[in-house]
């Protein structure tokens, strides 16, 4: 009896994916298939939601003057919960169903789970919020793009500046012995390091509250450092920087963007004069984010919710890359999403061999007269 | 050499920082045994009264000097009338109870105090006009000393020496001494203990007004929650150096920050707190009653 229902189900198992396999197989050479996988039920729905309407609304745009090379494109939208076990699932369904490129996943740990998937079955994946750091740098995944700066593109970006732009030959290390900024600082200090074209002379976690900062400050100075990294927020920020004015010290200071706050200008006043710190990049005045934005508005009556700008940008240089390589073949794709630039919301954009969109991410601002401006 | 003159400069100002706050706590503690857990509250209230008057006086363009004269006196008066308020509400009515109620409603008080100012004021953190400025003759030596930190230094000097003269040589001095002394008896020889006490808190919380404005003036912000850690270092100071006893407030505070600065210096600022606190265990175990606390037998 048992063998006998055993036996019904895999007959109607294997008759049921021929039945979904003839119509896919019918239609692969019709239509360009964008999969959007990622969180959009549960708690973590509103990470995954606001990237299956840029989808939406991306692909709408290009079926509207014709599609990509004469095809359509269509959308495979699949929920994965952000759970990598579930994960898996999502990904084997959508390579079935015979996807082309996929957007998503959103959670880091979902999409460290299916990329293998979609790694062997060729297909190219861009997420719009995927921050894990081994993602892309491990090199494991040849396949995987994103449109959201790394984890570690912060300390990166900070210690760049200050060796590349500043020329800081010795560095002192500062944080608040928070978990923001002593992680911030602890990688810093590691790239700063690994780099070997300066030292980190100072590495030292300063009291938050503490009512004075000279101490620390005098120390700053007996380690004849030429930049100061600090990682944490802007009241210990203002006030060793005002400590560092009042003794008479003229090095560059380089903060983050829990300093890049107007409310550190407001406090720290003329001191803050000349302080840099790192923020991530200005999209309020690009054109393409306020079109999209205002599209986001008519379609759903609402403002759009996280990673939004994230996903629509990937969904167009999915898109673009498609139409430029002009075929659905994984190394074209990637071929043309690192050579062919697309204006995105969150910029001009390629990738690069690792998958990090180039002129995504951090850049340093500097207090000049009273405004953080985007030092170039 | 340099070095160390520095880090000493930066422990002296940390210390003489400790000891404005600290002098308040000491004060009340030697007259009343009580521990005044919202000194520090008065120390914030006093800085936001300075912040508030300094700026609208800035406003109307009065000249430095007179804004800090008024901004000070403003905040001590401001702040006196806070600290007796307290003492009337919280501590007076519990002056016969066990020890640990009125140190309950300290902290209650404390608490309250906190909260109150982030509701009527604000919980950012608010820049302090500079009240003190770089005076041209310090210049030489700024990097090792500032015009604040020299400010800060002779002030508690000042209130040291005062406060020690008020509490031998005058008369309100003998009064306060003999409350301490006992209470009951100095009622008896017509003393008028709640005058007295009352006294006592307006001497410490004009003391703790000027030094909010001082500090505050240093840092360069405020914000509702200064008080709560800049009043555990002192009490902490005061614990060290003898609670109750005045010029035992100031060595302790002094030995605090200049523990804490050399620690950074020339150990690791990750481990300041470690060397302090390391130093009060030890000294307590040595000498229980503080550096120069009097080690009387236990009266309340």
């Amino acid at each position: 009896m048992q063998s006998g229902l055993t036996k019904k189900l895999l007959v109607a198992a294997v008759s049921l994916s021929f039945a979904m396999a003839i119509p896919v197989a019918g239609m692969a050479g019709d239509t360009i298939k964008l999969g959007v996988a990622g969180a959009q039920s549960g708690d973590l729905a509103s990470y995954g939601l606001p990237t299956v309407k840029a989808a939406e609304l991306v692909v709408a745009q290009y079926n509207a003057k014709g599609g990509i090379n004469g095809k359509k494109v269509e959308l495979l939208i699949e929920d994965d919960v952000c759970k990598p076990e579930v994960a898996t699932n999502t990904a084997t369904k959508l390579v079935t169903d015979g996807v082309h490129v996929v957007l998503g996943h959103i959670c880091s740990g979902a999409t460290k789970a299916a990329l293998p998937i979609y790694k062997e079955a060729g297909v190219v994946v861009m997420s719009p919020s995927a921050t894990a750091v081994d993602l892309t740098k491990s090199g494991d995944y040849s396949n995987f793009f994103r449109t959201i700066a790394p984890d570690d593109a912060q300390a990166e970006a900070m210690v760049n500046f200050a060796i590349g732009k500043i020329g800081a030959k010795k560095i002192a290390v500062i944080h608040d012995k928070g978990d923001y900024g002593k992680g911030l600082a602890t990688i810093a200090k590691g790239m700063i390091e690994a780099g070997g074209k300066a030292e980190v002379t100072l590495f030292e976690g300063v009291t938050p509250g503490a009512v004075d900062y000279s101490a620390i400050v005098q120390k700053i100075r007996r380690s004849n450092a030429d930049a100061v990294l600090f990682g944490g927020y802007h009241p210990e920020a203002s006030k060793i920087v005002s400590m560092m004015k009042k003794k008479r010290m003229k090095i560059a200071f380089i903060s983050d963007d829990g300093v890049k706050d107007d409310t550190f200008i407001k406090v720290a006043g003329d001191k803050a004069e000349g302080v840099y710190a790192s923020g991530p990049n200005d999209n309020s005045t690009n054109p393409l984010a306020i079109a999209a934005i205002a599209a986001h508005k008519k379609a759903y009556g609402e403002d759009p919710g996280a990673f939004f700008e994230n996903a629509y940008s990937a969904a167009l240089a999915l898109l673009n890359a498609i139409e430029k390589a002009g075929s659905t073949d994984q190394a074209a794709i990637i071929k043309a999403l690192q050579t062919e630039s697309v204006d995105t919301p969150v910029g001009n954009i390629h990738f690069d061999a690792q998958g990090d969109a180039v002129g995504v991410g951090f850049v340093m601002y500097q207090v000049q007269n009273g405004k953080y401006v985007v030092v170039k | 050499m340099d070095y160390f003159i520095e880090l000493f400069f930066s422990g002296l100002t940390r210390g003489s920082i400790y000891a404005l706050i600290a002098l308040g706590y000491t004060m009340v503690y030697g007259i009343i045994g009580l521990i005044n857990f919202a000194h520090g509250e008065i120390y914030m209230i006093g800085a936001f009264t300075a912040f508030i008057v300094a700026t609208v006086l800035s406003i109307y363009g009065f000249p430095l000097l007179a804004i800090v004269v008024i901004a000070g006196v403003a905040a001590a008066v401001w702040s006196s009338a806070y600290g007796v308020t307290i003492e009337r509400l919280a501590y007076r009515p519990l002056r016969q109870a066990p020890r640990l109620a009125p140190l309950i409603s300290a902290i209650g008080m404390s608490i309250f105090l906190q909260n109150y100012v982030l509701l009527a004021q604000t919980s950012d953190f608010i820049r302090f006009p500079e009240l003190i400025p770089e005076f041209a003759f310090m210049e030489p030596v700024a990097h090792i000393v500032g015009s604040s930190d020299m400010v800060i230094l002779v002030t508690t000097a000042i209130v040291m020496i005062g406060l020690t003269c008020l509490i031998k040589y005058t008369k309100i001095g003998k009064a306060m001494r003999a409350t301490a002394q006992d209470k009951t008896m100095a009622v008896l020889v017509g003393i008028n203990v709640d005058r007295v006490i009352s006294a006592t808190f307006v001497i410490g919380s004009a003391l703790a007004a000027i030094g909010g404005m001082l500090i505050a003036s240093h840092i360069g912000q405020i914000n509702f929650y200064i008080g709560f850690i800049a009043g555990i270092k002192a009490f902490t100071a005061a614990v060290l150096g003898g609670i109750g006893s005045i010029p035992g407030a100031v060595l302790g505070s002094m030995i605090l920050g200049l523990t804490e600065s050399f620690a950074t210096g020339y150990v690791s600022s990750d481990y300041e707190d470690v060397f302090a606190f390391s130093l009060l265990v030890l000294i307590l175990i040595f000498k229980p009653s503080g550096l120069l606390g009097k080690a009387e037998i236990q009266k309340v």
